[in-house]
């Protein structure tokens, strides 16, 4: 079979399990959405219980009945049309797929953004220790990359909010965009719509940025050094090649193989901390509607975003699985991957 | 020892060690080897002294200090000699609830470190050495689990576990549990190729030829070679549980049952108590790193290639 009919058969299929597990434990656990949604009013609006059950009970034809079986047929056939339920008490009455619909392109912003500058910086800061090995300059970066390595990213994100954020005032606190951005838009200014943007931004990409280059750095070092004793690059050098065609075709494309293995590793776990960065700042993306979701008890925006999530982890695993395809020609002749 | 002793029939002059030198033998080669190793690694030695700093913590930190209470003084006040990091928002003294929280935290991690090991080691092992049918559904299990995101996965999980978590003795081996789901993945697929890989090395053949059991190659034959690779997976799974658990507790989603670093976090951020949130930040930095540089020990200490220069 073609590698790529069969790579994305097993998307397609993990996919569909991730979907089958979120909805049985989104079943297991016996959530009564509207009395969820009845509770949430009294807390928020003071409202007395029976006020608030009779209003949370005009969403009661949203929620799906009968046995859980016949809710995952349902919610399976649902789910391929795009349909993935209403929200209960985050946004009541909004579908579930407008709001992510409208979280998806920040979440995509900050993480790419965020993954494409720690990849690029710390390769080449790898790339550059590996040619140093040994020397004063490498071991003190070596101690500054695992330093940087082992804060977690919320905590540095807690840090760069409380210092930068609250006390310097240099950047928002919360959100993606505020009023200035708002009115930027509407005059047209779209270069001040995208600084506003940028802004709100910058703070949730630093604190992925620097606690992830120091991981890549460490672990390009590693692939470096190990391509640089290989025989190929001897007799490169024996050939007396220029030292640049060197360095970038038979060292950096060598080194660069396995790396790409972890990028894609990285996909899941960054995508996946977006839950709690986003938390952080408020921004509103997938994570901090799923967190919403979670604290709230809506259980379809919650299983929504966890799909969602999901998917959009599969699929940059899919983009990255063509372009490693792309890069390494084993890969396509279907050997052992 | 079996060969020795065979060979001894037509050999009588070899010499089998006696307990003594067996003792001897393996002092040298579990303490002293290792303690060289050390001091002679400054990153190594660095890591080796703040792990044991931190389970010296939890171990004794509890039995030596009281309980942390509340509104024993003025609250956020500065570091003191009765109060070395300050007091909190509620008037508790910070550094108390570092060591208690210590406990939890160190407690969560290497519970969540072994069972991740062990499934990821029984999963490869099994994939590897079995090939076929169960390899191919081994190992689909785990793509599909590998690719589910941690710590949204994580989130849901302790939603809805989280009447046993509300238990007090459970909580520790609930939330352990809940952090392995899916963090063995990666260990059971680096232990598979492994396996595969070291299944067509001559000594593995030359047992099989000798008709050695199954748990005697598995045991005797193929463990001994991925030993430093395991040890250095369960260093960096402790590293990844107290991640996550830190960040389920600061996200509030698990109850709270005892002191924990999340739940000084939440509470600290809650009440913009940037005293305490700093001290907990710098504790929970000082830990991961120590942890991160300890890998470099345990690489050394268990790796036959590095151990051969000492």
């Amino acid at each position: 079979m073609h590698w790529l009919v069969r790579r994305a058969i097993i998307s397609f299929a993990t996919i569909f399990t991730a979907i089958t597990i979120t909805f049985f434990i989104a079943v297991a656990e016996p959530i009564n959405p509207i009395q969820a949604l009845a509770s949430q009013m009294v807390y928020q609006y003071h409202m007395s219980w029976s006020e608030a059950y009779s209003i949370a009970k005009t969403m009661a034809p949203f929620i799906p009945k009968g046995s859980p079986l016949q809710q995952y047929v349902q919610y399976i056939v649902n789910f391929f049309r795009g349909k993935l339920g209403v929200s209960i008490s985050v946004a009541t009455g909004v579908p579930v797929i407008v709001i992510l619909a409208h979280a998806i392109p920040w979440t995509v912003l900050v993480v790419g953004t965020a993954l494409f500058i720690s990849f690029g910086l710390g390769t080449l800061a790898g790339m550059f220790m590996a040619y140093r090995h040994g020397s004063k300059l490498d071991s003190g970066l070596i101690v500054v990359f695992s330093v940087l390595r082992s804060i977690p990213n919320y905590v540095l994100a807690l840090l760069l909010l409380i210092y930068l954020g609250f006390q310097l005032g240099w950047f928002p606190v919360r959100g993606n965009i505020d009023i200035n951005g708002i009115l930027a838009l509407k005059h047209g200014n779209i270069l001040g719509f995208l600084a506003d943007v940028l802004w709100h931004a910058t703070l949730p990409i630093l604190s992925w940025v620097i606690t992830s280059v120091g991981w890549w750095a460490l672990v390009m070092r590693g692939s470096t050094i190990s391509v640089l004793g290989e025989d190929f690059v001897l007799y490169a050098k024996a050939r007396g090649l220029p030292e640049r065609r060197i360095t970038t075709t038979y060292i950096g494309k060598n080194a660069i193989l396995p790396i790409f293995t972890l990028l894609m590793i990285s996909i899941g776990f960054m995508f996946g901390g977006a839950v709690i960065i986003e938390k952080i700042f408020a921004y509103p993306g997938m994570g901090y509607y799923m967190y919403q979701a979670v604290i709230n008890k809506d259980i379809y925006l919650m299983m929504g975003a966890f799909d969602v999530i999901i998917i959009a982890v599969i699929v940059s695993l899919f983009v990255a699985d063509l372009a490693y395809g792309f890069l390494d020609p084993r890969i396509r002749r279907g050997g052992p991957a | 020892m079996t060969e020795a002793r065979a060979s001894s029939q037509t050999a009588p002059r070899i010499h089998i060690p006696t307990p003594r030198e067996r003792l001897k033998w393996f002092i040298h080669d579990w303490v002293v080897v290792p303690l060289k190793i050390i001091v002679r690694n400054k990153k190594a030695l660095f890591g080796f002294i703040v792990t044991l700093f931190f389970i010296g913590l939890a171990i004794f930190g509890p039995m030596v200090l009281p309980p942390p209470k509340t509104f024993v003084c003025p609250s956020e006040a500065p570091p003191s000699w009765q109060h070395p990091l300050g007091c909190d928002y509620y008037g508790a003294d910070i550094w108390t609830e570092i060591v208690y929280g210590t406990r939890t935290v160190l407690e969560i991690a290497f519970i969540a470190g072994v069972i991740t090991t062990l499934v990821g080691i029984a999963v490869g092992m099994i994939a590897g050495f079995k090939g076929g049918k169960v390899d191919a559904v081994l190992m689909g299990i785990t793509d599909v689990l590998m690719t589910i995101p941690g710590l949204p996965l994580l989130i849901v999980l302790s939603f809805i576990l989280r009447n046993l978590v509300a238990n007090p003795v459970l909580a520790p081996f609930v939330v352990g549990a809940i952090l392995s789901v899916n963090a063995w993945t990666g260990l059971a697929r680096s232990i598979r190729s492994q396996v595969l890989a070291l299944k067509q090395r001559e000594f593995v053949e030359a047992a099989r030829a000798l008709g050695m059991s199954t748990s005697y190659i598995v045991f005797v034959e193929i463990m001994p070679n991925l030993m430093s690779f395991i040890a250095v997976n369960f260093i960096f799974s402790t590293i990844g549980a107290i991640y996550s658990s830190i960040a389920l507790y600061y996200l509030a989603v698990l109850p709270f049952t005892a002191y924990n670093w999340g739940i000084m976090l939440y509470m600290a951020w809650n009440n913009m108590d940037w005293q305490t949130l700093d001290a907990v930040v710098g504790f929970i930095i000082l830990l991961q790193l120590g942890l991160f540089m300890f890998s470099y020990a345990v690489d050394e200490m268990f790796n036959p290639r590095l151990r051969t220069e000492i």
